[in-house]
């Protein structure tokens, strides 16, 4: 698959090199690298348990790495608070949404866009609203009574609201029937056509790695594989631990 | 009327129906503190120990800025209020939040101790004495036929109810209040959209403490303030956020209502120290019949 953004200039635009993380006396990464380049889709592919949530939650800010680096567009992230890691475009849409169940479709979104200050607002919103017309639709609808589908909408959405540079989407597929799997995976694409870097972390192996540039595998506590997303796809040792081939 | 020995009186109308009205005045003052009380305890689902010390020691603070500078008591609420609110996002921020490591039942504990510590700092520097604020309108007031209402007891239920109405707007209308109620519902999807919790739950221990100072400028005409001064006021807000259900504001308010007219009525019909019996009556048919309160939702 040819990429229009290809042509640019590549840099990394995340940066992970060498990084332990844990809880307590359990260590759950233990020196993990891993880039992202601009403009890329990366795949993080990887069981229940491997470590792929804690590797995002220390790369959004909510735990502190024990070891390593964080680069982000340069500068490294590490010890920063999680508003500094939002307000400098790294957004963690996270497993099972986390949406404002209390609050409206639209109060959702403008608590996206928290950091962006009330000037920005209106341009991203339409932007969010040119994705997902479904939730212009629903504007005044509580965030707890939507549907799966339009809950992970809503957490894309209200993480574009902080016009991200980086998108870590956390099994954003998780739950969603066939067909919206499907309708997710174009989306990811085309957010990614727009010029948006995304940290895909997901189970479903195949789709991810049909969208993807690259992907990594997280395998008890490092990265066991890596490579071109055309080349994982032919590796041995992924056909049989994840696709059963 | 006889019931089971007790002698019950029986009244007219009129005395049925002031005694009522005052219920209401009295009400409002409740809903406030417990206006303070029910919006800590849903962002931070905890109940408030030192609630009742803080009001106290708000009631101070407008004695002491009357007696020393003469500035009348509603005035003092320019001060008081910025000042409680202070007072509150440092304690949340630099003693509570601290020490408490994020643990629920720690922060209830130490709320517990603040407010050991500052009743026992108030006995100690201005004695147990009661101080009130004396003010040439106290007696003044309105008649309405049935009852005649004192100013002070006009001005609760107007300060109270543009208060609510003030805070539901800034819960709803400013980003920093939808900040709290996202925070209150999902503190980790708040996180991530870069809201600072910690900074939210100051504010929200800020807010509530604004709320006692703001009670204690209306209370201040009235009531005569000591240090345990706190107990009463705090024991029945906590009653009237049970009633109206744990973080509601309508709740706070529709349960304050209640409660200051079942107090009344009670003290009418049972006597002044019987009277109060009502609102544990109450309570304890809350927990047993509705324990998420009139407008509590159930906890998920």
């Amino acid at each position: 698959m040819v990429r229009r953004h290809a042509s640019l200039t590549v840099k990394s635009m995340l940066e992970v090199t060498g990084l332990h993380a844990g809880y307590d006396s359990l260590d759950v990464l233990h020196g993990v690298d891993l880039a992202v380049d601009e403009g890329q889709v990366v795949a993080l592919l990887g069981s229940n348990g491997a470590g792929k949530s804690t590797l995002n939650n220390t790369l959004s800010g909510i735990i502190r790495p024990r070891l390593g680096s964080i680069r982000f567009s340069g500068k490294d992230i590490v010890g920063t608070s999680p508003e500094y890691i939002v307000a400098s475009g790294l957004i963690h849409v996270p497993e099972g949404r986390r949406i404002f169940p209390n609050m409206s479709v639209l109060e959702n979104l403008e608590m996206g866009g928290y950091r962006r200050g009330r000037k920005c607002r209106a341009r991203n919103m339409a932007r969010v609203t040119e994705v997902f017309p479904r939730l212009a639709e629903r504007f005044s609808q509580l965030g707890g009574t939507l549907s799966g589908g339009e809950q992970q909408m809503l957490a894309i959405g209200r993480g574009m609201m902080s016009e991200p540079r980086l998108l870590i989407l956390d099994e954003p597929s998780l739950g969603l029937s066939p067909l919206l799997v499907e309708e997710m995976f174009t989306l990811i694409g085309q957010l990614n056509e727009q010029g948006l870097s995304v940290l895909l972390v997901e189970q479903n192996v195949f789709q991810s790695l049909a969208i993807a540039d690259r992907a990594y595998v997280l395998e008890n506590v490092s990265v066991t594989l890596q490579g071109a997303s055309a080349d994982l796809l032919d590796d041995a040792q992924l056909r049989r631990s994840y696709l059963g081939m | 009327m006889d019931i089971l020995g007790f002698q019950i009186p029986t009244y007219g109308w009129q005395t049925v129906t002031g005694s009522a009205i005052s219920g209401v005045f009295l009400g409002s003052i409740y809903a406030l503190v417990a206006l303070g009380l029910t919006l800590i305890y849903g962002v931070l689902h905890i109940i408030n120990f030192a609630h009742g010390s803080l009001l106290m020691l708000s009631m101070y603070a407008v004695f002491f800025l009357w007696a020393g500078l003469g500035i009348d008591p509603y005035l003092a609420m320019l001060l008081v209020v910025p000042g409680g609110y202070l007072f509150g996002y440092v304690l949340q921020r630099s003693v509570i939040g601290q020490v408490s490591h994020g643990r629920d039942e720690i922060i209830l504990l130490v709320t517990l101790g603040v407010a050991i510590v500052i009743e026992n700092a108030a006995l100690f520097f201005f004695s147990a004495d009661e101080r009130s604020v004396q003010v040439p309108y106290d007696l003044d007031g309105l008649d309405l036929g049935v009852t005649f209402v004192v100013y002070p007891e006009l001005v609760a239920l107007a300060g109270s109810l543009l208060i609510t109405l003030g805070l539901w707007l800034f819960m709803t209308r400013t980003d920093t209040g939808k900040a709290i109620r996202a925070v209150a519902k999902e503190r980790e999807g708040a996180r991530l959209v870069g809201i600072n919790v910690e900074h939210i739950f100051a504010v929200s221990f800020g807010i509530g403490t604004a709320c006692v100072a703001a009670a204690a400028s209306l209370l201040a005409p009235t009531y005569a303030v000591h240090p345990q001064f706190g107990y009463l006021f705090v024991l029945i807000a906590f009653t009237v956020v049970v009633l109206g259900g744990m973080g509601s504001f309508v709740g706070a308010l529709a349960g304050g209502f209640v409660i200051g007219i079942t107090e009344q009525l009670g003290r009418l019909y049972l006597g002044e120290s019987l009277g109060l019996i009502t609102i544990s009556v109450i309570f304890i048919l809350i927990l047993l019949f509705r324990p998420t309160g009139l407008f509590g939702q159930t906890p998920h």
